[in-house]
């Protein structure tokens, strides 16, 4: 069984942590104290649907009506995956 | 100039710098015997103007500098300071803020707060006033220190520490630990410092020995494993000094590859230690960021492989640590093209081992050090 997190879990960004599109480099990086951890695309794509607001099961409907010739069971498995590893690695928290 | 960029990337070659450094003053407060300023430091005398930093910051944003630390130094000396970070933060950087603690007070965080300032990390010298003040040739900056990191952290900002360690208070890692948790803080840098500028000078009432390395790792292993238990949320970072590696580290990830730092007077370096090497540098005030980047002989002296020595030329590993530090090359064997003699291939090896048995036995007492200071550093400037 793949673990799942709560989908009325609530993450934001780590305080003092902010994502932010980089033109120079033609994508999203997360900033902290003295580093940057430089995006993929999808990664980019959910962490800028974290507004402090929406839920786990808003991010997940959100990528699906926004990505909607992509299947939606792996675009919220893409979500579930990523956020879990994002808090894992510390990038991101929940309440 | 889009041109450039472009072609660079196509070659595989250089891209843009991601961190700018932005050294305002070598003025300090303190007096710190490890300082990584340069030795002639004294001899600088015109700062850039606010208006020259503004467009230096305008202009590495526009090359895709993101990163960036106001440094010294002591930056707060800076009265404009505030409207340097302002200023940094309106043009997208992340701004950090790399401080003594001294100058700092409850309003002019509030103020950097508003001017955006996104961290702010204070160094300490040791768990006790007496060893920070001989260190730091000052009695009352460890208590300062303390109460502004309090006060940065009730800011509502993580309090991130840094602590340089060196054979006279790295014995005492577990009460600089326990201050550091008693403190409330979020991150613990506990950095060695690295034998250049002042603290190559005083090398040898620096250096730890072996025993005392091995032991603060132990210790600081052992806080770990508490804090976990105890569910407290502290980082600790321990940076072993160079000395004590077996292969260099890729300096700066390379020499002008992603980093940028800009002295008080507006010399462009590779990094805050290059001055001392015997080469001149671009100056922001002759020369426009980008030209100085990629353009510049200084810039792309050490760019690539092509001017390294045996036995990097054919190593396996030279992509992955550049050869180390040319800063380290230099001060060791005169020659900065020379492998890192931190590396344990390296012919000058000997040298470092030379220094790891000194520090078996070294007697040089705390208030042996030379201090950094206006006076000590006017033997060293060229006539």
């Amino acid at each position: 069984m793949m673990a799942t997190p709560e989908s009325a879990n609530v993450y934001r960004l780590r305080p003092g942590w902010r994502l932010q599109w980089e033109q120079a480099q033609g994508r999203h990086v997360l900033l902290y104290p003295e580093g940057m951890v430089q995006l993929n695309d999808s990664a980019g794509a959910i962490l800028g649907q974290l507004d402090g607001q929406r839920d786990v099961a808003a991010v997940v409907a959100n990528l699906q009506a926004q990505f909607p010739d992509a299947p939606a069971a792996a675009i919220e498995q893409d979500v579930h995956e990523f956020l879990l590893d994002a808090a894992r690695q510390g990038w991101i928290q929940h309440d | 100039m889009t041109d450039r960029t472009h072609t660079a990337a196509i070659n595989g070659a250089t891209g843009a710098p991601l961190w700018l450094l932005a050294e305002l003053t070598y003025r300090c407060p303190l007096q710190c015997a490890y300082c990584s300023n340069p030795l002639d430091f004294a001899a600088v005398q015109e700062e850039l103007t606010t208006a020259e930093w503004i467009d230096v910051l305008s202009q590495a944003r526009a090359m895709g500098a993101v990163q960036m630390g106001f440094s010294g130094g002591e930056p707060l000396v800076r009265r404009d300071l505030e409207e340097l970070v302002a200023e940094a933060r309106r043009l997208g950087f992340y701004t950090n803020l790399i401080t003594s603690g001294l100058g700092l007070d409850e309003p002019r965080i509030e103020a950097l707060r508003e001017a955006g300032l996104d961290h702010i990390q204070i160094s300490l010298q040791a768990s006790d006033p007496d060893v920070a003040a001989a260190v730091a040739g000052s009695p009352k900056a460890h208590a300062k220190k303390l109460a502004m990191a309090r006060a940065v952290k009730a800011a509502g900002y993580p309090m991130v520490l840094n602590v340089v360690l060196h054979r006279h208070n790295i014995d005492r890692i577990d009460e600089i630990i326990a201050l550091c948790d008693e403190l409330g803080a979020d991150a613990v840098e506990l950095a060695n410092c690295q034998m250049y500028g002042w603290a190559h000078l005083n090398r040898e009432g620096l250096l730890p020995s072996r025993a005392q390395l091995e032991a603060a790792e132990a210790t600081t292993a052992r806080w770990r494993e508490r804090l976990v238990e105890r569910g407290r949320d502290m980082r600790l970072l321990f940076v072993v000094p160079d000395y004590y590696g077996e292969r260099p580290k890729a300096c700066m990830g390379g020499w002008g590859s992603i980093f940028m730092t800009v002295a008080p007077d507006g010399a462009v370096l590779p990094c805050h230690s290059a001055r001392m090497l015997p080469m001149s540098f671009p100056n922001v005030r002759d020369q426009g960021l980008e030209a100085i980047w990629y353009d510049s002989e200084p810039f792309n002296r050490y760019r690539g492989d092509a001017w390294m020595q045996a036995p990097c030329r054919s190593c396996e590993e030279r992509h992955k640590d550049v050869g180390g530090c040319r800063c380290q090359a230099y001060l060791l064997t005169g020659d900065a093209t020379a492998t890192d003699p931190v590396c344990s291939l390296s012919p000058d090896h000997h040298l470092i081992e030379a220094a790891r048995r000194e520090a078996e036995t070294a007697t040089r007492p705390i208030a042996a050090l030379t201090l950094r200071n206006v006076h000590e550093s006017r033997v060293f400037c060229r006539q």
